[in-house]
């Protein structure tokens, strides 16, 4: 069954999963910003703008180092510039209405951007026979660091929500569990 | 997308192109695996009631696993219509299947929305060429221009 594991054998399949990886980091970056920007005055606030702020320029940030890794592999290259547009085009219209929304997709985001950079790093991982451009080394440290960025960002937006949530849903539980244990 | 994913939706397609049970053989042709393999996968996926295997016959997928093969076959034609319209590649098929291991469904749903998949997916997959039906038109249509 080796040919249906997951590995990366090359350095063109190495390239098209960065790209891939590029892509969804612009994704969270174009949505974190404009998600802010929809929000009605009255959802507004410091911690979440803070928030959304910061994913957007760290997933800036991984795109860039994503980026340089992939100029450095012999693999061809593609548009990006479209990609960007066609990225930017689609999520201009449609998004969340509400803060829970707002959080909700940036969590969702977060999280599986953590599920791609841990499913590629255990692929090239497996696939120590695999010999790429780049230093292996340096190419799993990067993605790693990355992974670890997209963990701590799937906890800032959790603890988020969690300090965001009406506290008259605690008494709730409460009775309710009360009348669960009578 | 998991090994077993994988195999659900090859089986499922499979049944699709034959009109009965999927056989071993083509099976593992299909998945560039030994019929061994695939022998020992259709027992764990029988074991888990995603599968029923008739001697000499082959596999069929339950309405568990026909489920599961159409979330994986949903997965694999966001893969290929986002490598085939978003990223530009000629050669889609081959490297969707490359992929295919590396990305799990989530990370597909979050790509799908950079999509213009049409709302009858994956029912428009065409079995016999091995991609998305809309895909195979569309290169139609370029050959014949």
């Amino acid at each position: 069954m080796s040919s249906l594991a997951a590995r990366v054998d090359s350095d063109a399949q190495l390239a098209r999963l960065l790209q891939i990886g590029v892509v969804l980091e612009e994704v969270v970056e174009v949505r974190a910003h404009r998600h802010y920007q929809s929000l009605p005055e009255a959802e507004r606030d410091a911690d979440i703008e803070a928030l959304l702020s910061d994913a957007s320029e760290e997933s800036a940030e991984h795109r860039e180092r994503l980026e340089a890794v992939i100029d450095d592999l012999d693999a061809d290259s593609i548009p990006f510039d479209e990609v960007e547009a066609l990225v930017a085009e689609s999520y201009g219209q449609t998004g969340p209405e509400d803060f829970d929304g707002v959080l909700y997709d940036q969590l969702h985001g977060e999280e599986t951007a953590y599920k791609f950079y841990d499913d590629l790093v255990d692929a090239i991982e497996a696939s120590e026979d695999a010999e790429f451009s780049v230093d292996r080394g340096e190419l799993l440290a990067t993605l790693t660091d990355i992974r670890e960025a997209e963990a701590a960002g799937v906890e800032a937006v959790a603890d988020l929500m969690q300090a965001e949530e009406p506290s008259d849903d605690d008494g709730a539980t409460e009775d309710s569990e009360e009348a669960d244990s009578t | 997308m998991n090994t077993a994913d994988q195999y659900l939706k090859t089986i499922f397609l499979v049944e699709e192109l034959n009109d009965g049970p999927a056989a071993t053989g083509e099976l593992a042709d299909r998945l560039g695996v030994s019929p061994a393999s695939v022998n020992e996968m259709i027992g764990k996926l029988e074991e888990r009631g995603l599968v029923t295997h008739e001697k000499y016959k082959g596999a069929t997928v339950t309405d568990d696993g026909e489920a599961r093969a159409r979330d994986a076959l949903q997965t694999y034609c966001i893969l290929e219509r986002f490598l085939a319209n978003v990223l530009d590649v000629d050669d889609y098929r081959a490297e969707a299947r490359q992929l295919e291991p590396v990305i799990d469904e989530t990370v597909a749903d979050r790509l799908d929305m950079i999509i213009d998949r049409e709302p009858q997916c994956p029912d428009c997959f065409d079995a016999d060429a091995d991609a998305c039906g809309y895909l195979v038109e569309e290169e139609a249509v370029e050959a014949n221009d």
